[in-house]
């Protein structure tokens, strides 16, 4: 299709209590950039039943125009009630492009939308910008576990979409909310929606790690030696508040959960703070939490490919240095 | 019961080494494999087979003659039948191409095979990484989806798929015909035994051609039918390291290290 604006779109995705997924919302700075380039209006979209949170969040942090679709058929994610509320809002109004956040949920509705419109998407992006030449989209993203680095763009169908990975881009500091509030009556039939969540089962001990919402991790890879060694890795993630990663190596031998894993099987990370404790830094491992902010490496191997990545690196032992850290934020807290 | 799994031969990524020269992927020499998401899939469709041993497993790659190699070891490990769909003008397919000619060849293999119940995919292929061609063949197909799967089991024309989300697991339930994508679950997937393995080298994997597949439209295939285009490849340039930090033992780097981290404010 052609678009009719050069509005662009970020979809924000919502929890269930109405507030918004961060990444809907990081993903409005790189939106202001590109909405400013492209000279059309930054629109947010929030779908869901009672999103006034969200709403409220899109609107200080800089969008233009909120879509709002509300109901009772959104109040749990599904791709038939999605999908045809999104597509129904791009007919009508055809923004030039549109951003939709990396979470399972975004992967899941972002190919099944854009088949449907017949255009074209790129997937888990991590760098975004306008090409001056064409004034396409340029969606950068990983592929190859992290090897490779490719450019795409989508220079004949609109809307261009992309989804862009959660933790990459920052929130934009609040300001006084200007954004026109649009609502939409879109309905769709209980009979449209062909899936039916039976049971969430989000207290499920060991198997729920929230990694990707994560501000610290502390991850263990083959150096943790064991499962017992996995409480050495607790002790450091307790006294930060943090969350308990893993590499695949220490997954595959069993030592813990892979709800735990980060990396390219696993999952993709963006914290403040990751500390890699005995990960050597396989380049699957790398494409997992190459967004975080600062990346400490503890590891015996003063070649360890994880130094290269790490700001700060310790060449030791790790059930030497983490216990005497854990002392010393004790210390400094009490 | 009728299950297709859709598999892709892919490079080994782990085995993929950057030339330091000429910073470029060296590609040669690096092992090809069965997916590893896509060998989830197979284990997904294997266990609902153990427990329905009626059910029949068939497996379908788009791609070059070698990734008949891939088909095989599919059949070894619990397919029953194995179809190839190649030519030259699906070269440089994206993923909205990509899943056409997926859905064109479904609908071409179920008037031999008879109509699946469920199609199950990888969730993503480790080469390209977009986790798009499952949904993507589902829309073609007007079939429901389900993704991020864990595993599934068939209760009279009901699929229920335990599956990854950010909060924690959800069951999700699916009339069928239904296209499952999996994600790595906690066991291991089974091996081929010896008596399967030979039986695979032997058979017979048919190769469908555009010519074979009646209605496709040849404008939606290929970099033609591909509204994506690469713009540029390049090798990620490496973050260099920062500070390191080796003191005379390990308490002492410790030590050291919460002194710098402190100081920097970032614990």
């Amino acid at each position: 299709m052609e678009a009719k604006t050069k509005d662009l779109w970020v979809f924000v995705e919502t929890n269930i209590d109405g507030s918004a997924k961060n990444v809907g919302i990081e993903l409005l700075t790189p939106g202001r950039m590109m909405a400013e380039k492209q000279g059309g209006a930054l629109t947010a979209v929030v779908i869901g039943n009672h999103v006034q949170s969200a709403v409220d969040q899109a609107a200080i942090h800089g969008a233009d125009k909120i879509l709002v679709v509300e109901g009772a058929e959104y109040e749990h994610y599904s791709t038939d009630a999605y999908t045809i509320a999104l597509c129904s809002l791009v007919e009508k109004y055809g923004p030039t492009s549109m951003m939709i956040g990396a979470t399972n949920n975004g992967r899941d509705l972002g190919p099944r939308v854009s088949c449907r419109l017949k255009g074209g998407l790129t997937a888990d992006c991590t760098a975004l910008d306008i090409d001056e030449a064409s004034g396409n989209v340029a969606w950068t993203r990983p592929a190859f576990g992290g090897n490779l680095m490719a450019t795409i763009m989508c220079p004949d169908s609109r809307p261009q979409i992309g989804t862009v990975r959660p933790g990459v881009f920052k929130k934009c500091a609040p300001t006084a909310a200007k954004a026109e509030i649009i609502r939409e009556d879109i309905h769709v039939d209980e009979k449209d929606i062909r899936t039916q969540v039976l049971e969430l089962i989000s207290e499920m001990g060991d198997e729920h790690v929230d990694l990707e919402g994560a501000e610290v991790i502390v991850s263990g890879g083959r150096g943790v030696g064991g499962p017992e060694g996995f409480d050495t890795i607790r002790a450091l993630a307790d006294v930060l508040g943090a969350t308990v990663g893993a590499s695949r190596a220490a997954v595959d031998s069993g030592w813990i959960s892979h709800a735990h894993q980060v990396g390219q099987t696993g999952k993709t990370v963006g914290p403040k703070l990751y500390i890699a404790c005995g990960i050597s830094g396989a380049i699957q491992h790398l494409a997992g939490m190459s967004s975080s902010d600062v990346v400490v490496a503890v590891n015996k191997d003063p070649d360890a490919p994880i130094f290269d990545m790490a700001d700060y690196g310790v060449v030791g032992n790790l059930f030497e240095v983490l216990p005497v850290l854990v002392e010393e934020i004790k210390k400094a807290r009490a | 019961m009728n299950i297709l799994v859709c598999v892709k031969q892919v490079p080994d990524t782990n085995e993929i080494k950057i030339d330091p020269v000429k910073n470029t992927l060296i590609r040669e020499g690096v092992p090809s494999i069965v997916n590893p998401f896509d060998g989830y899939a197979l284990e997904a469709a294997a266990r609902i087979k153990d427990k329905i041993p009626s059910a029949k497993i068939v497996v379908l790659s788009m791609g070059p003659e070698q990734a008949k190699a891939a088909l095989k070891e599919c059949l070894a490990i619990a397919a029953d039948k194995a179809y190839l769909v190649s030519g030259r003008e699906f070269g440089g397919s994206d993923t909205l191409a990509t899943s056409y000619i997926l859905s064109e060849t479904i609908k071409q293999i179920e008037t031999l095979e008879g109509k699946f119940d469920v199609i199950f995919c990888g969730k993503q292929a480790i080469d390209g990484d977009t986790a798009q061609v499952g949904p993507e063949i589902a829309e073609h197909l007007d079939y429901p989806q389900i993704t991020y799967g864990l595993e599934a089991e068939v209760d009279g024309d009901i699929i229920k798929v335990r599956k990854e989300v950010e909060e924690g697991i959800e069951v999700v339930a699916a009339k069928m015909p239904c296209l499952v994508t999996f994600t790595k679950p906690s066991w291991n997937p089974r091996y081929p035994s010896i008596k399967r393995k030979m039986a695979a080298n032997r058979a017979d994997i048919p190769t469908l051609t555009p010519s074979d597949l009646a209605g496709i439209d040849l404008t939606c295939c290929g970099l033609g039918g591909s509204p994506t285009k690469v713009k540029k490849t390049f090798v990620p340039p490496r973050k260099v390291g920062g500070v390191k930090l080796q003191e005379a033992s390990g308490e002492d780097s410790a030590r050291k290290l919460f002194d710098v981290l402190s100081s920097e404010g970032i614990i």
